[in-house]
């Protein structure tokens, strides 16, 4: 994050930059310590195979805080999330590389801001899409061009 | 031939109620900055999360958490006391604490989320309140046999009453 966001310059399929996460326990155990949430399909090969998966995975509220990320990232201080939807289809698995992903999709003036309305989603580095989801944002107008002098 | 269900007609009956109210306790600055280095790992944390002086020249006037914070994790001030999982935690978790039986299976995965904000941040000092109520639910065969889809829905509040977002998320056993 760095480059001033211009919101004059969104519409109907502009892409977010990528945020990128290779995952496994060091993120799974951090964020297990902060949510409390020692679980032990995400911390046991053993438990994970016998929910019926290849073994541990990771809790898909990560993936979620991975989508604010992508967000955030984006919008610095233009804006704010009005709402964010997503399904855990997949789970991510140690050593995935899951990538967030946003699209816009619509957007539309409402008062003093502009609503943006997004496709987002996580994937692997297969391009397996596991957290499907959408957002919308609201972001402050650009302001006005400086007016030149006579 | 009766369809196979999971679901009981004490299960429907409690559709709408609410349970599982919690009160935090107040949130910490260093709350927020654990939570935001987990969640960022391994890329710093913006300084909106951790830095007081950086914050109090945003917009914000200060420290704020992540959107995706929970202030309700490890201890809360109401229930008070350690949460214990019992065994069977699902049913636990979502119909025993209505009172009525739940379907007893083994295993629970997080469905999804739909939140929506309200602009309202949670900041160090704040006291956040929710309740939940279970909206419905619904069943599906899939790779992993007869899967139970329960919706929840829950609103967070803060000690002023204002609301800060409103959540369903859905639990998915089998």
């Amino acid at each position: 994050m760095g480059v001033q966001l211009v919101v004059s310059d969104i519409s109907p399929g502009y892409v977010l930059p990528v945020i990128e996460r290779t995952v496994g326990f060091h993120n799974w155990n951090r964020y297990a310590a902060v949510n409390d949430e020692f679980v032990d399909i995400h911390m046991d090969d053993t438990a994970g195979k016998a929910a019926g998966y290849p073994g541990a995975f990771g809790m898909g509220n990560l993936q979620y805080a991975y989508l604010h990320i992508l967000l955030n990232e984006w919008m610095g201080t233009a804006g704010r999330i009005v709402s964010l939807s997503c399904q855990f289809r997949a789970p991510t698995l140690k050593g995935m590389v899951v990538t967030a992903h946003g699209v816009v999709t619509g957007v539309r003036p409402a008062g003093d801001e502009v609503l943006v309305d997004l496709e987002v989603w996580t994937q692997n580095e297969d391009g397996r899409r596991l957290a499907p989801g959408s957002a919308v944002v609201a972001l402050r107008p650009d302001p006005p061009a400086p007016t030149p002098s006579a | 031939m009766a369809e196979r269900t999971y679901v009981t007609e004490a299960m429907l009956s409690v559709i709408g109620r609410p349970y599982g109210e919690m009160v935090s306790f107040p949130i910490s600055a260093s709350d927020i900055r654990r939570w935001a280095l987990a969640v960022y790992y391994p890329e710093e944390p913006p300084r909106l999360f951790w830095d007081e002086d950086y914050a109090r020249t945003s917009i914000h006037g200060g420290i704020v958490a992540p959107d995706d914070f929970n202030p309700f994790a490890w201890m809360t001030a109401q229930p008070s006391g350690v949460r214990r999982r019992a065994s069977s935690a699902a049913d636990d978790l979502f119909e025993g604490k209505l009172g009525v039986p739940g379907p007893g299976l083994q295993f629970m995965l997080n469905g999804g989320l739909e939140v929506t904000y309200s602009g309202v941040r949670m900041r160090p000092g704040d006291v956040v309140r929710t309740a939940s109520s279970i909206v419905g639910y619904r069943e599906r065969e899939g790779r992993l046999g007869l899967m139970l889809f329960t919706t929840m829905e829950a609103a967070w509040t803060n000690q002023h009453g204002d609301l800060i977002k409103t959540q369903r998320s859905t639990l998915i056993r089998y």
